[in-house]
């Protein structure tokens, strides 16, 4: 009986709300712009740290130009042609550095991509499933060790190994290909496009095995249903349409090549000459900063040293842009794994 | 039918044949690792004690001196940068989830992603134009601040990938229920995707720990204790690396012990990372 006088009570309230649009937007009308501002504030926050990322980049980018301005009005287009890098008399020429760059990335690429390749195939479609978390566990603990590790590994183990053994070896059987002459010091280009090709096995092999993962499940049982044996199987229905991405994945490997610095300084050799034997010592854009940045005294010194981070900014910017695209055109999700969104 | 019988017989043999250069690279690539691991144990673990532990450098030609001030000074400049870039990390990836579904998130996450492949030198050389200049010596702030721009973009895309995992429907509710939507996105959709985010914040920390190039010129190493963030401060990596090219057995030793402790704490944090997203309610990778 209580609750009648209530309901008559309510209703007349609820059908003037009805009636009165005004009234139905003034009740809650100061908590909803107070959470609405909360919203906005909220919102305008976060949006603000995601632009950060973009300011990141183009502070990098603005600071490297500032910085290199001396450099660059000295000498121009010059400064990757000249092979004479003489800080004492203030003379800096950048090919020498570029050209080990390349050539040190290079071999490494060559070492690092079917034997990457060959590894995601193994783990994604031929491994029995216990493996596959144990070897995708040990791909990533190769991504996760340092840098100075590496080259603390390679200076200790590995130059003895390739100095007594490697060297002479390849220079024994392999003298007419003109890479392998000169003495076998273990340190240099070889050398370090080896440890080089260790590190990037494993960012090349994360790509790749993520862009076979993306490829659709009945695509290989359409070929194993039209009598593909396994590996035909694994040639025309996953590497074929992962093919995009896996460029993608080798250009992000080459990205980490060309910038990594610390396990390159210490087994190239660090010495700026431009030789054609594998065996003679080099040295890298990243190393040479890294080895001459605290003792750049004097201006256009350390301007030169700052255009040569500035050409391994953009060499790179660039080289993961277009990997980058390249892995998105494959896995088509942005994110790579996340899906049904 | 004798030629069927061959080409069928060719394409058995290089199934196999691939099958066996898909093993043979695995196992060319897990040797070296093996090996790194053998050599960390095998060169370190005799050097390690509580004085290498606890002690600061001694001058060459003495023999004992430890790591004591690079392990606190990389603990510390760590701090600096993930006080620096966990929460900007965050935030940027809480905007890709949660609003960033056009054109700009796009731009953010690519940008993202160049930014995760910038080399880690050229990184440390904008850290020292734009505070050890301005300073006018090394410090661990430009440190921390080089190691945090290196942390961001991975954070940012562990977070964003972690909240889209969790599922529209809890989101809806919390909305429905009248929670406004940044608490619900802090206290419901953030708090679910916890084990995650962390798990990408770890990886992160892993990742920038054993970064020594950005260091160089901007923490630049100290032979002795500091906690003075306008101090010079030494670092784990940093500290390993000096040895090791220097020309002193004992050094070199030290350098073995130093890489070995680094090794096993950056093991532990990945380890325990596929621990926690194995088990999680929200499965990270796969």
């Amino acid at each position: 009986m209580s609750s009648l006088p209530l309901k008559l009570q309510t209703g007349p309230d609820i059908r003037a709300a009805v009636d009165s649009s005004k009234q139905v937007r003034r009740i809650p009308t100061r908590p909803a712009v107070l959470s609405r501002l909360a919203d906005d504030a909220f919102r305008y926050a976060t949006l603000l740290c995601a632009v950060s990322i973009l300011a990141i980049v183009g502070l990098i980018f603005y600071e490297l130009i500032k910085n290199s301005e001396l450099s660059i009005g000295q000498f121009g287009w010059k400064f990757f042609t000249g092979t004479n890098w003489d800080p004492v008399a203030g003379d800096f020429g950048a090919l020498p550095f570029v050209y080990g760059t390349l050539v040190s990335s290079l071999v490494a690429l060559i070492i690092a991509v079917p034997l990457a390749i060959g590894v995601a195939i193994f783990i994604t479609e031929m491994c029995p499933r216990a493996l596959r978390g144990i070897l995708s566990f040990f791909t990533e603990l190769l991504a996760a060790i340092p840098s100075v590790i590496y080259g603390l590994w390679a200076v200790f183990v590995l130059v003895p190994i390739m100095r007594e053994h490697v060297q002479p070896f390849l220079a024994k059987f392999f003298p007419w290909t003109g890479l392998f002459t000169g003495p076998p010091y273990g340190i240099g280009m070889l050398t370090a496009g080896i440890v080089l090709a260790i590190m990037v096995i494993p960012s090349i092999s994360a790509i790749t095995r993520e862009v076979m993962i993306a490829v659709p499940q009945h695509q290989r049982e359409a070929a194993l249903a039209l009598g593909a044996t396994r590996w035909e199987m694994i040639r025309t229905a996953v590497l074929r349409n992962a093919r995009t991405g896996i460029i993608g994945g080798i250009m992000l490997g080459l990205g980490r090549a060309l910038g990594e610095t610390m396990a390159v300084t210490m087994v190239i050799g660090n010495r700026p000459e431009i030789a054609k034997s594998l065996f003679a010592p080099g040295y890298t854009l990243a190393s040479v900063i890294a080895n001459e940045f605290t003792e750049a005294t004097d201006d256009l010194y350390l301007s030169a040293l700052i255009e040569i981070g500035l050409a391994l900014f953009l060499l790179t910017v660039i080289v993961n842009a277009v990997a980058r695209l390249l892995v998105w055109s494959t896995t088509r999700g942005v994110p790579a794994r996340v899906h049904g969104q | 039918m004798a030629s069927s019988a061959n080409v069928n017989l060719r394409r058995r043999i290089g199934n196999g044949l691939a099958n066996a250069l898909c093993l043979a690279a695995v196992i060319i690539v897990v040797v070296p690792l093996c090996a790194i691991f053998f050599y960390l144990l095998a060169k370190g673990a005799g050097s390690i004690n509580l004085a290498f532990l606890t002690h600061t450098p001694k001058p060459v030609g003495e023999s004992g001196g430890g790591f004591g001030n690079a392990i606190v000074g990389s603990a510390y400049v760590l701090g600096l940068a993930s006080l620096m870039g966990v929460p900007l990390g965050v935030g940027a990836g809480i905007y890709l989830s949660e609003y960033g579904r056009g054109m700009f998130g796009n731009i953010i996450r690519f940008t993202a992603d160049v930014l995760n492949g910038v080399p880690s030198i050229v990184i440390g050389i904008v850290a020292y134009s734009l505070i050890v200049l301005r300073q006018k010596h090394f410090s661990a702030l430009a440190g921390g601040a080089a190691l945090a721009i290196m942390m961001v973009p991975t954070i940012t895309r562990a977070t964003e990938e972690m909240l889209l995992l969790v599922p529209h429907a809890i989101r809806e509710a919390a909305l429905g229920l009248g929670i406004p939507q940044w608490r619900s996105t802090l206290s419901i959709t953030l708090r679910t995707a916890l084990p995650g985010v962390v798990t990408g914040l770890m990886l992160a920390f892993a990742r920038v720990a054993g970064e020594t190039a950005p260091l160089l010129f901007t923490a630049f190493g100290n032979q002795y204790w500091s906690t003075n963030p306008n101090q010079p401060i030494a670092a784990l990596p940093l500290q390993i690396f000096v040895y090791a090219i220097s020309p002193y057995d004992e050094w070199h030793r030290q350098a073995w012990a130093g890489a070995l402790i680094l090794i096993i704490l950056i093991v532990t944090s990945v380890a325990l990372v596929r621990y926690v997203t194995s088990r999680g309610v929200l499965r990270g990778n796969q």
